[in-house]
């Protein structure tokens, strides 16, 4: 299927002074996609979403929004609408007079707001709050209403910065579904900003992973998350192990390394690597299994799992769903190991104990070979 | 059962609380009864009564000041312009205060409050000095009229006119104008004119539609402030203005002073309060709304 770009950044580089914030960039949005950019803080992602905005400049680069360059074209007259993270509603009108005032600045005739108002307050659930001022409304309803004042617009590109970043937990994961099920109805194309890898992960089609200025990796959520393509988005999606080595061996697109601590360990690699090669292994803690070992004797590690080394049991850390447990290697270091609770039972004993003695194993294609 | 923990409950903080009514409002308290409200009271009760031969007051009880005040041309006339002058000089003030105090909320944190340091300055000085400067530089002689006339020009008639009156009043509370902007605009988000842009609004709609309505309750305190400084001013007028510009603060120093007439200034000082508490009352409908 062909599918139009919405929104293309072509060689995008933003500085503040001496600040780069955002370093040589191009990407593609497609129609009616929704779009995470996901990153730490300072990593150039609101800098992007500014710059589609209009309220920045590029410093270098083009940015076109369905074909048509952007260049210096201020905010009032780009086909866009911005959901911000303060909300940013006007505390001197009501909810009405906010939803209508993009309409009104395009001189849309009065008795079309009134319509599309109504319908945009009732698309976010909102009918009936149209006279109250936002400061009677709760930070949820607030977030609605800078919703339905964006997206009454029609805009060609929805940008949104951190919008739920203000709402407690439970509200949060509430308006994540809401706000994914109102993109997929609606069909605009969503370009949402945020640092929150979950809320990435729950909504959206395609993830941008930045970090100091650039994009490491553009994928869907399961890709970025079972294929990362570096060390750091392997590191900032989710959690892992890291084991550092070089490559001593390749059958096909496994590698076996060699670790410092003279162990071969082999996983898969997504990109060529060579003989010597020095590179990190990550091995999420949920894709790998502990054996006990009783009596001393070794026993034999599940069908394919091609790696295994006794450790030792240091810390259990039981977090209701999961049971978080970190053990020693032989080396030394420490290892993440995470089992989940699908058994039910109070007994203490029926869990690991610190100092109990175990093997660590995961089939190889479990561990991710990484270059950088 | 032995109770050990100490338990907190109303009753037991009702004692702490008891000093802070008389030792935190009695000072205060002290003063505005005997030195504000008590004259003000002897002011309301002299503006019903009549003058007596010596300049006193007969214990008389009379509208008749008010009615005088009301009706007589020379005196209207001074009340209005009073108001007017007040008026003109507050509007002037909003309009030079208003950009002002924008430019040094744009400014950088650090030189903000170097800008606002200077809008100061002129409170260093006494304000009676400030305003004879004013007379050497609009007399007859003075600076400019000395600068004109060496160039060939006519000599100008400055001082003892309404537009001295003006220069002055705008001259001296410009600041009482801006500070309460700049604290209005400081509460401004900015964002929100970032918001009215996305939104499609201008740079000139969005001022108009978000900022300016968002920094009523500025405009309205500076407002309120300067109009009751100018419109019952008495130095300004009375070395600005000499006897062509009478304002109600010079009136009043005529009827208390050389017409020993304490009970038709009383009435007038009653009057001008009154207008200024309707002035306030203004002040607090606009801003209730949108504070509360």
């Amino acid at each position: 299927m062909a599918r139009t770009i919405a929104v293309e950044l072509a060689n995008v580089t933003k500085r503040f002074g001496d600040v780069t914030a955002v370093d040589n960039t191009s990407f593609q949005l497609y129609d009616g996609e929704f779009f995470s950019l996901l990153g730490p803080s300072g990593c150039g992602k609101t800098t992007i979403l500014r710059m589609l905005a209009g309220f920045e400049y590029p410093t270098s680069g083009s940015i076109t929004i369905h074909g048509r360059e952007m260049g210096h074209t201020p905010p009032y007259k780009r086909p866009v609408n911005t959901v911000f993270q303060s909300y940013a509603l006007f505390p001197h009108m009501t909810v009405e007079q906010n939803v209508a005032f993009g309409l009104e600045m395009k001189n849309v005739p009065k008795a079309e707001i009134k319509t599309r108002v109504s319908e945009a307050l009732e698309l976010v659930r909102l009918g009936g709050y149209g006279n109250r001022k936002p400061r009677q409304l709760s930070g949820g309803q607030q977030q609605r209403v800078a919703l339905a004042r964006a997206l009454v617009n029609q805009p060609e590109v929805l940008l949104l910065d951190e919008p739920l970043a203000a709402l407690d937990e439970k509200l949060r994961k509430e308006m994540q579904l809401e706000l994914k099920g109102l993109q997929e109805r609606l069909g605009i194309t969503f370009l949402f900003v945020t640092h929150d890898q979950e809320e990435a992960l729950t909504m959206s089609d395609r993830i941008g992973v930045m970090n100091r200025g650039q994009i490491l990796q553009i994928g869907n959520p399961i890709e970025i998350y079972e294929r990362p393509t570096s060390r750091f988005v392997a590191d900032f999606i989710g959690e892992t192990n890291f084991v550092s080595g070089t490559v001593c061996a390749l059958h096909g697109n496994i590698a076996a390394i060699t670790t410092a601590a003279g162990q071969t360990l082999r996983g898969l690699a997504q990109q060529a690597v060579q003989v010597g090669q020095p590179v990190t292994i990550s091995i999420r803690p949920e894709k790998v299994f502990l054996t006990p070992i009783s009596n001393g004797t070794l026993p034999s590690p599940p069908a394919k799992h091609t790696n295994a080394m006794p450790v030792q049991v240091e810390r259990i850390n039981y977090i209701g769903s999961d049971t978080r447990i970190i053990v020693r290697l032989h080396d030394g270091s420490t290892f993440d190991v995470w089992e989940s609770n699908t058994r039910s039972t109070l007994d203490r004993d029926e869990y690991w104990q610190p100092g109990e003695a175990a093997l660590l194993s995961w089939p190889e294609e479990n561990a991710l070979v990484l270059t950088e | 059962m032995a109770i050990t923990q100490p338990t907190f409950t109303p009753e037991a903080a009702t004692p702490r609380r008891n000093w802070q009514l008389p030792l935190l409002l009695g000072p205060a308290a002290f003063w505005l009864f005997w030195f504000f409200l008590v004259p003000l009271v002897v002011i309301l009760i002299y503006s019903f009564l009549t003058r007596s031969a010596t300049g006193g007051v007969d214990w008389i009880f009379t509208l008749d000041n008010y009615a005088r005040l009301l009706s007589d041309p020379i005196y209207v006339t001074i009340l209005w312009r009073s108001v007017w002058i007040g008026g003109v000089a507050t509007l002037i003030c909003l309009l030079i205060a208003y950009p002002l105090a924008l430019f040094i909320i744009l400014q950088p944190a650090q030189w903000r409050s170097f800008y606002i340091f200077l809008v100061l300055i002129p409170f260093w000085t006494n304000m009676l000095v400030r305003t004879y400067a004013w007379m050497t530089i609009l007399n007859n002689n003075g600076l400019i009229n000395s600068f004109v006339t060496g160039l060939g020009g006519p000599r100008l008639t400055l001082i003892n006119t309404e537009g001295a009156v003006l220069l002055g009043l705008v001259y001296g509370q410009l600041p009482f104008m801006v500070l309460p902007l700049y604290a209005a605009m400081d509460r401004f988000d900015f964002r929100m004119m970032e918001a009215a842009s996305d939104l499609g609004a201008n740079m000139w709609r969005a001022f108009l539609r978000v900022m300016l309505p968002m920094t009523v309750p500025g405009i309205a305190a500076g407002s309120v402030l300067v109009f009751i400084l100018s419109a019952g001013n008495y130095i300004i007028p009375a070395l600005l203005g000499g006897n062509k510009v009478t304002m109600i603060g010079n009136q009043l120093e005529l009827w208390f002073r050389t017409a020993q007439n304490q009970p038709l200034g009383s009435a007038a000082a009653v009057l001008l309060m009154m207008m200024m508490v309707g002035g306030v009352m203004i002040y607090f409908r606009t801003t209730t709304e949108d504070d509360r």
